[in-house]
Order: structure tokens, then sequence, then C-alpha cells
């Protein structure tokens, strides 16, 4: 992953179960589910809110790379895979392992 | 905006009403006793004032919510207020065009609970035919996709089948299955000698568990909630007092939990009376058991009471006689001995069949 490509064809969307509120009282996103939900930073949301189903993990790195000049692409696509990551083992996205 | 004390759940008990007569009943012993339901307008006008105080999600249970003839006009405001609403139901009674119409008006999920793995057990303990229909409402849920909660309430007599559970589970393809250990308080604990499991059926089922939530991943989520019994630290009870949900009982009573109205020298409100966000902020009752104030010397000097907020003041008093005590659930309770005895108990009468009491709207079974 030198070039901070992960090759991974998938296209991540989230899962019917969940949805995506703005929430009044904190000025963040909240993605809600069954029982429970998680209160989304900044960047988690601007994730969240690519995950279409219709961009593969690196077109979202790309993506936000191009509003986030500081950060490498390389740390960006990291950060994007933790994130999905730690979402997919909820079963909040599909089309991410 | 302080967070400390938001609702982010409120929990509508739309009736008390219920086909099923089960003897783990969360509604208050004696409901029968409760006043009249509140109208369809009151529901919807608290909908909107939990929603403005931060209320996200919402539960539709009772009893069993689906006899309430108005869960169609419910429906519809929690979606249009953005409520994640979740309806709570034993999927009696209900057609599938009248779920596909709740569908379409933005519910969110289902749970449907099942009492056992098999019809003959799960009819025994739910005290009416149910089971066969269960599986075709949760059929129902999936074909709809809707998001599918199994929920199981598990004891002495249906512990032992954590397996077929969890295959059940997987068989109606639920996205969440919550094998929730009863909590003894109302009818549990009326029915307790013959509900607690033993220690050892509590952990072969907690292990089983363990293995099928590594397995399912990302595909089915496993709760399992251990009977707080068999906990050495008591449950943060409702993350605490008045700290994250509301509870409407059918007659418009706002309360921090469902049995908080059990609990003598309260005072609580009627949504009928007074505005929710009033009720939430300044009433004594909401106010009770906030903060450190009240917290007895065991848990003002452990570290443990801002993560556990002393425990379930429901289980302190109707296992102590003492609303203000720590939960008897905590090894460092002075009363933890009541416990005990009901451990030795499970134990002593380990594989001995013992009857329970079936739910019943005059508080006491006269069968």
């Amino acid at each position: 992953m030198t070039n901070g490509m992960t090759g991974d064809i998938a296209r991540p969307q989230l899962s019917l179960k969940v949805r995506l509120r703005f929430d009044r009282r904190t000025g963040h996103y909240l993605l809600l589910y069954p029982e429970t939900g998680l209160e989304l930073s900044r960047t988690a949301t601007e994730i969240v809110h690519l995950c279409t189903g219709e961009r593969t993990v690196d077109e979202i790195a790309q993506y936000l790379a191009q509003t986030h000049s500081d950060i490498s692409l390389v740390e960006i696509t990291r950060d994007v895979c933790d994130f999905l990551k730690a979402l997919a083992g909820r079963g909040l996205v599909q089309g991410f392992k | 905006m302080n967070n400390e004390y938001r609702p982010y759940t409120l929990i509508a008990e739309l009736t008390y009403r219920c086909p099923l007569r089960c003897p783990y009943c969360s509604n208050p012993l004696g409901y029968a006793g409760y006043g009249n339901e509140i109208d369809t307008d009151t529901w919807l006008r608290v909908f909107q004032e939990a929603e403005a105080l931060g209320v996200v999600h919402l539960n539709l249970t009772g009893g069993e919510p689906l006899l309430r003839d108005d869960l169609e006009r419910l429906i519809e405001r929690a979606s249009r207020l953005e409520l994640y609403t979740n309806l709570i139901t034993s999927g009696m009674p209900l057609t599938f065009g009248r779920l596909s119409r709740f569908a379409a008006l933005g519910l969110n999920s289902v749970q449907v609970s099942v009492q056992s793995s098999g019809p003959t057990e799960s009819d025994r303990i739910a005290g009416a035919p149910s089971f066969h229909r269960k599986l075709e409402v949760m059929q129902w849920v999936a074909s709809l996709e809707l998001p599918l909660t199994m929920n199981v309430v598990l004891h002495r007599d249906n512990i032992d089948e954590i397996e077929e559970l969890i295959a059940l589970a997987e068989r109606v393809s639920a996205d969440r299955l919550e094998l929730a250990n009863a909590q003894y308080l109302g009818w549990a604990l009326k029915n307790r000698v013959a509900l607690l499991p033993t220690r050892e059926q509590v952990e072969t089922a907690r292990t089983i568990a363990s293995k099928a939530r590594e397995r399912l991943r990302g595909t089915m989520e496993v709760i399992f909630v251990t009977p707080n019994y068999y906990s050495v630290h008591p449950k943060p009870c409702m993350d605490g007092w008045g700290r994250r949900f509301i509870v409407v009982n059918p007659e418009g009573l706002a309360l921090p939990c469902h049995l908080a109205h059990t609990l003598p020298g309260l005072r609580f409100d009627n949504v009928t009376k007074r505005d929710l966000a009033d009720i939430w902020h300044h009433s004594d009752g909401f106010n009770e058991f906030r903060g450190n104030r009240w917290l007895p010397d065991v848990c003002r000097n452990c570290d443990r009471h801002t993560k556990d907020f002393g425990g379930c003041r429901c289980q302190a008093f109707h296992v102590t006689g003492n609303a203000c005590a720590t939960d008897p659930a905590c090894s460092l309770s002075p009363d933890h001995g009541l416990i005990e005895s009901a451990r030795s108990q499970a134990s002593q009468s380990a594989g001995v069949p013992i009857l329970f009491e079936y739910r019943t709207g005059r508080g006491f079974s006269q069968a």
C-alpha cells in the first residue's frame, strides 16, 4: 500500500438498518440503528456521506484528500479503512470487510 | 447545552393489554388497576415534545402495541419527526398488510419476542398459542427488508437452548439477537424461584453466545444480557436515573424507568397535565435520584458510582425495602446476602420442576 491505494473494488454503503440524522443539540450527525447510535465527528460524517455504494474506498480517500491537503493520502486511506472496518464490525456498512 | 441529562430514547408503553401472559412480564403487577390509556393526540404531542428535548429513538411497546388501532398514525408522526422508530411486539395480532403499511409509513425496525426455540415450550411460557405466528411475522419483517431483532427473555427453563435459539435467529435472518436474562422485578421477581437459573447455566450460555458473537460479527449482532443476580457489580440501570430515557406509561405517567411508579413516596407527573420538558427538567420524580447527594455511603466511597449510578432503584426497594440503598446485586452491598440466598436456592432446586404464575390483569393468578 505504498501509494496509499488499497486496490479494493468494493463500494461501501450504509446498511438498511442505519439512519443518518442531524442533531440540532450538538451540531453533529448521528448514525442511528436499533437501540443505539453513534455520534459522528466531522471527518466521520464526511466519510459516511461518501458511502453511497457508488465509490470505492480508494475513491473516497482521494475525494477527501482534495479537501484535506495537510494529510497524506496514505494516512487518509488508513483512517477511512479503520473507520469503515469499525462500522462493518457492527453491521452498519455493506460492501466492506 | 448540558448533555449530562439528555433523553435519547422515549419508551412509549402504549398499552398494558397483551394477548400473552409471560410470567416475567415487565409491566407492573396489578396493571389492570391503572387508569385509561391516553389518546392518539396526546401521544402525538408527547412525540413532538420528546423530539424537541433531544430524543432520537422511539420504542413503541406495551403490553402489546399492536392492540392500539392508531399505531399507523403514531408511526407516521414519529417518522416525520425523524425518530428512529422500533416496534417491540409479540407479533400478535398482525397481518402482512398492516406490517407493510407500517413499513411504508416509515417504521425503522421490529423486535419480535420468542419464548423458546420450539412451539410447545414457547407456547407454554407465553401462556397462549403464538410460536408459529411469531415465525411467520419474523419472515414478513425480513421480506419487507425491515431490520429484525429477535428477543428472548432467558430463564432456567429456556437458557439451556441457547444453540437452538441462535440457529432460529439465523434461520429468520435476524439482524440482532437479544438473549436477555430476565430482570428480577415485577412479575419476574414474583416468579423468581421458578425462573432464576444456576450460575452454571448462565456461564454455559454466556460462553456459547460469545462464540456465536464472534462467528456472526458483521452479520448478526448477538447480545447476551447477564442476570444481575450473577454479576459482581450492579447494572447502570437505564444508564442512570433520568439521564437517557423517558418512559411514558399507558395512562400517561412520565417515568425514568418502567417500574419507577412502584417506588413509594415518589411523585410522577402525567403528560396530560404537564409539558414533557418541564417534567424532565423540574419534576420531583425525575430529580429524586439524579446526581450524588442521595447516594448511600457504600456507593459514595466507591469509584464505580460514576459508572453504575448505584444500580437499580427498583431492585433496591423491591429486595431490601429501601429505595435509597445500594443495589443488592452489588457484592459490596450490605444486603447482598439476599441475592446470595436466591442464588443458592436456584442451585438447590436445579432440575426440579417449579410452576410459575402467569401474568394476569388482577395482579395475582387465580388458577
